[in-house]
Formats: C-alpha cells, structure tokens, sequence
C-alpha cells in the first residue's frame, strides 16, 4: 500500500484532473463539512453587489483540500507527514483542476525511516497556477 | 480562537472527504480501515481546518442571534458592509501523527510574524501568520498548523 523508497525515482510524477468544472454546490459542501460560512464562497448575491466579485469563489482550503488526493492516493494512508501551499489564484465555479505532484528529493535512505519530499501544483483550465507548495511522506525501505 | 474540545468523529470525516471529492475507503469504511496500516477511519490531510465548527467565536460563522453579513431580503445583512479583501495566503501543517477518528483535540492559537509586500493591484499587502498546535486530550502533539492571512484595502482578484 504505501510507496517504497527502493522504487521511488526522483523526478517521477503523478497529474491528475480533480475537479472537472466546479460546481457552487461542491462550495456549498465545503462550507457545511468545515464549518467555513463566509458568504464570498457561497452567497452570490453578496459576493457581486457588496464584495465586488464576479461570482462566488472556493475556499483556498477546498482547493488545498482536493489536491491532497493526488498526494495521499500515492503515499499511503497515514504517511504523509507535512503538506503546504501558497494560494496564487482564486478558483472559480466553471474550474477544471489539475494537480502535479512530483519527487523532489528522498532523504533518510540510509535509515530504517526514509522520507520523500515532493513539489505539489494544481493548475486551472487555463494552465494557471492557483497553488503550489510542497508535502512531504513516510516510506518504506 | 482556540478551541477547548474538537471531537473528531467518524461522520464528519466522512462528510468532510465528500466535501474534497475523495472517495478513498479509509475516510469513510470502519470495517476496511481496521484492516489496514492505520487501523482504524483517519482523517484527511486538511481535516483539522474543521475545527472551525467547535470554536465557539468563529466569526466565519452565522450567530444563532444577530445579523449575518450574508444575502437575505438584501445584499447584506449589516448595514454599511465594506469589502474587507481579507484573503488566505498561505496553509502548511505538519503531521506528527496520522489523526484518527475517536480522537478529541484541543486547538491553540498564537500569532506568528506580519509582513509587508507592494501587491501587483491591491496595494499594500499585510501579511499575518497564525500557528494552531492540535494535542489529543493526553498533550500529544498531533498536527502543527500554521495560516499565513493577507489584508489589503481594495478587492484583489489575483494576487499571491
């Protein structure tokens, strides 16, 4: 189940679509499932005549939140020991979502705990770049 | 901000893994995550930001008495509602261990630095950094969060 370092290359990586065209609704869940109530991510009617936005926009946690699917769906359950993102673009409802995550370096091979440090960056349909960061994962030997 | 009690059960976990679109049996299948590494329902990597549901002032939140900033008969519910442009920069957290459903956590906050930066079109940008450390009830450290905010005056549509 979980990734074994003796296999692991650095430079290899995994892309994955994780959201094809973003619903309001999938903001709405997020809201209720997190608690985040802020009206910008569900609430057009605020979002465009008081904030001043085209339309209501995801939550940075939703789209930090979706991406890590592409991470943990590689690791393992359970081995992912640091994960980080900047937000550099809002993500909107209509938003096709990939997201890159690639080996960096592998640290630890000389010991029984190995760990892998990987760059994370999910784009929109436009090959924008709404976050990118890091994580980091427990291997095997 | 801190948060006295979070209780981290299985339901929300669940609810929690629909919201991110992650239909990996470990979030949601008690009988399947026994048999694993794990051994039992963990939560996933960005679960703790729901805590916000147990902080008892979370202001992203309607109060069951008082006005809420959202639409209803109107645009806003406060009179005089001024965009903030209060936006989340940045999220890291580190893992000391995998969080697992039946675990409670106590959340405590402090301040970490502020910093400027000159926007591409909001301004001035203020930077603010917040630290959460999460321990089970025993004071094990479980996850270490740390949020970077950025406030500007104007609404920013596309700044980092």
């Amino acid at each position: 189940m979980a990734l074994s370092a003796s296999t692991l290359q650095i430079g290899e990586s995994r892309a994955e679509v994780i959201v094809d065209d973003l619903t309001r609704t999938q903001l709405v869940m997020y809201a209720g499932a997190s608690g985040d109530y802020n009206p910008l991510h569900t609430d057009d009617k605020y979002t465009t005549e008081i904030a001043g936005y085209p339309s209501v926009f995801a939550h940075g946690m939703l789209t930090m939140g979706i991406s890590a699917r592409v991470i943990t769906d590689w690791v393992g359950d359970g081995r992912i020991t640091k994960y980080g993102v900047r937000f550099s673009r809002q993500v909107w409802p209509g938003d096709t979502l990939t997201t890159t995550v690639t080996v960096e370096s592998i640290e630890g091979l000389e010991t029984a705990a190995p760990v892998a440090l990987f760059t994370v960056s999910t784009r929109n349909q436009h090959g924008e770049e709404v976050i990118s960061g890091y994580a980091a994962a427990r291997l095997d030997l | 901000m801190g948060v006295q009690r979070f209780p981290v059960e299985s339901t929300h976990i669940m609810m929690f893994a629909r919201a991110v679109r992650d239909p990996n049996p470990i979030y949601a299948d008690a009988n399947y995550a026994a048999n694993t590494e794990v051994g039992g329902v963990i939560a996933p990597p960005t679960f703790v930001q729901a805590s916000a549901h147990f902080d008892l002032d979370y202001p992203l939140r309607p109060p069951v008495n008082g006005p809420w900033w959202g639409s209803g008969r109107d645009a806003t519910g406060v009179a005089d509602r001024a965009a903030t442009g209060g936006l989340h920069a940045e999220q890291h957290y580190e893992y000391h261990r995998p969080l697992l459903a039946g675990d409670v956590l106590t959340a405590t906050v402090h301040d970490g630095k502020t910093w400027q930066k000159e926007g591409r079109r909001g301004g001035t940008l203020n930077f603010a950094e917040q630290i959460t450390e999460y321990r089970a009830l025993d004071g094990e450290l479980v996850v270490t969060a740390r949020g970077v905010s950025v406030m500007t005056g104007k609404v920013v549509e596309q700044e980092g």
